[in-house]
């Protein structure tokens, strides 16, 4: 899977890194990047739950 | 690729031959203005306020055109003229959305403070509900609306400026929401009752900070921890010694600060009360979720940041059916292209959250009040992203959103919990005032409520 980001809709909120920290992560300024935009099937659960919860709903998921 | 010969101008609707275009409409009926443009003209079309063109967008399609928009392209610095006498010269309505990323990770709406405003609301609430006797009646709007005085200064001010603050303050804030009428769009500064009722709420606002801060800057310096934003300000010094920032200055930050979740989340409180009294099942429903969730004695402050997912939809249908700003403004900043039209530089953009969130493609029986639109499979929110826009959408949502949802779902859970409530009028008496820019619930707006006996 892939995770793809909507950057018109990023607010930096942070709830992506909260869900899935070894994912995403924001800086202070609010920038989102992506740790692993890859990330493996162990984490699919994690990474779902940062899509369903964001905010912006700046997130989605690309199968291969 | 399109040929500039072929694109049009957007289609101008009926009305509006009066001598300020569709100004007296616009704050007699917004939305069946706003209704007819789509009705007319699809999804875009133009109405006038005043010199003004108002390109209206609506749908999904031309909502995301308008929502995805780079500030050089639709900015809204000038959009919104009736907020500047409120806020005062020099305070900007509203930041860029980078400087509204920072602002956030670095300030009160940060996700590590929720826990703690959360707390706070709820003390709030049972402050408010601590005066009253077992059975009585309230006001919703004044009633919220000084209760949303108290827990925005609390949150984003801090707990010392709000406790030196009692009704007044609510009563003054009130009266520079209602001197928002739409003919600031022509002159801001018209000679109308409800700006000079506004203009002199600022200058008794004023005096009320200033009163504040002299009893401050006589005094010891705040315990340990108590420090609060009026603190910081206070500390900031020119070279000189003098103080940065003048009593006017700082009222208009913090009239700034609070303005867009003041109105917005105690309006939205007063239409889910109403709708609920509406729908007796679903208070019901809500009240059956919020007993179980309660039932292990837990910490509003805990479970308000969690799913409640019956009040939550509660809460979110209250919002579509009566979304807070009913029109969304920007002014287009060069010549921009949508679909076949041509929008010129100058004319100002519009959205409306009041015709979009009623779309019936998007929301069947678009009218009616059903929270379980969002529950789990049906999930209309996320469904239509572009069109259920109570908060707006893209890069200028608004970034209280998650703050609102946790502070309404705090409110409830403390009233609801405590307290029955029954309409004092008619259930379908209750209604915005339309007139202004700020919409705010018609009174009278009653409700009864009696203390809940344990079961």
């Amino acid at each position: 899977m892939r995770i793809v980001v909507d950057r018109d809709l990023c607010q930096g909120h942070a709830a992506c890194e909260g869900e899935a920290p070894d994912v995403f992560s924001v800086s202070k300024k609010g920038e989102l990047t992506l740790l692993n935009p890859t990330p493996s099937e162990e984490q699919r659960a994690a990474v779902e739950l940062a899509v369903k919860y964001c905010p912006t709903h700046a997130l989605r998921i690309e199968e291969d | 690729m399109t040929t500039q010969t072929s694109l049009r101008q957007p289609p101008r609707v009926s009305g509006g031959e009066g001598e300020n275009g569709h100004l007296a409409e616009l704050s007699e009926d917004p939305i069946a203005l706003m209704a007819r443009v789509r009705a007319e003209c699809g999804d875009v079309g133009e109405f006038t306020i005043g010199s003004k063109d108002v390109v209206l967008l609506t749908g999904a399609d031309a909502n995301e055109f308008y929502f995805r928009a780079p500030e050089e392209q639709l900015d809204q610095a000038e959009a919104y003229p009736f907020m500047t006498p409120i806020f005062g010269k020099g305070v900007v309505f509203d930041a860029s959305p980078e400087r509204r990323r920072e602002m956030m990770h670095n300030q009160a709406l940060r996700d590590k403070f929720m826990r703690g405003h959360a707390a706070t609301i709820s003390d709030e609430v049972e402050s408010m509900v601590a005066g009253w006797d077992d059975e009585g009646e309230i006001d919703l709007l004044s009633f919220f609306a000084e209760l949303t005085i108290y827990t925005s200064s609390a949150c984003l001010i801090g707990k010392r400026f709000r406790n030196q603050l009692d009704g007044r303050f609510a009563e003054l804030y009130h009266d520079l929401e209602k001197g928002t009428d739409p003919i600031a769009y022509v002159d801001p500064y018209a000679p109308i009752e409800s700006f000079r009722r506004r203009d002199e709420a600022r200058v008794a606002l004023v005096a009320l900070v200033q009163a504040i801060m002299d009893g401050r800057a006589g005094a010891p310096p705040a315990p340990d921890g108590e420090a609060d934003l009026l603190d910081v300000l206070m500390s900031i010094r020119n070279e000189d010694g003098s103080e940065r920032f003048s009593a006017d200055t700082v009222t208009g930050m913090f009239i700034s600060m609070m303005f867009a979740g003041h109105h917005t989340t105690s309006g939205t409180a007063a239409w889910t009360l109403i709708e609920l009294l509406r729908h007796p099942h679903e208070m019901e429903a809500v009240n059956q979720e919020l007993d179980e969730l309660y039932a292990d004695g837990s910490e509003v402050s805990f479970q308000a940041l969690r799913e409640i997912p019956r009040l939550e939809s509660a809460l979110k249908e209250a919002l579509r059916l009566h979304p807070p700003l009913i029109l969304l403004l920007r002014v287009a900043m060069e010549d921009l292209t949508y679909g076949d039209f041509t929008i010129a530089a100058g004319k100002m953009v519009g959205a409306s959250p009041a015709i979009c969130n009623r779309i019936p493609e998007d929301f069947p029986e678009p009218d009616a009040f059903v929270p379980s639109r969002y529950l789990e499979g049906r999930e209309e929110d996320r469904a239509n992203p572009w069109t259920w826009i109570p908060f707006g959408a893209g890069r200028h949502r608004c970034v209280g959103a998650a703050f609102a949802m946790m502070q309404l779902k705090a409110i409830f859970s403390v009233l609801l919990q405590g307290w029955e409530f029954e309409a004092a009028q008619p259930l379908d008496s209750y209604r915005n005032d339309h007139s202004k820019m700020v919409v705010q619930l018609q009174q009278p707006c009653r409700v009864r409520y009696r203390r809940r006996v344990a079961q």
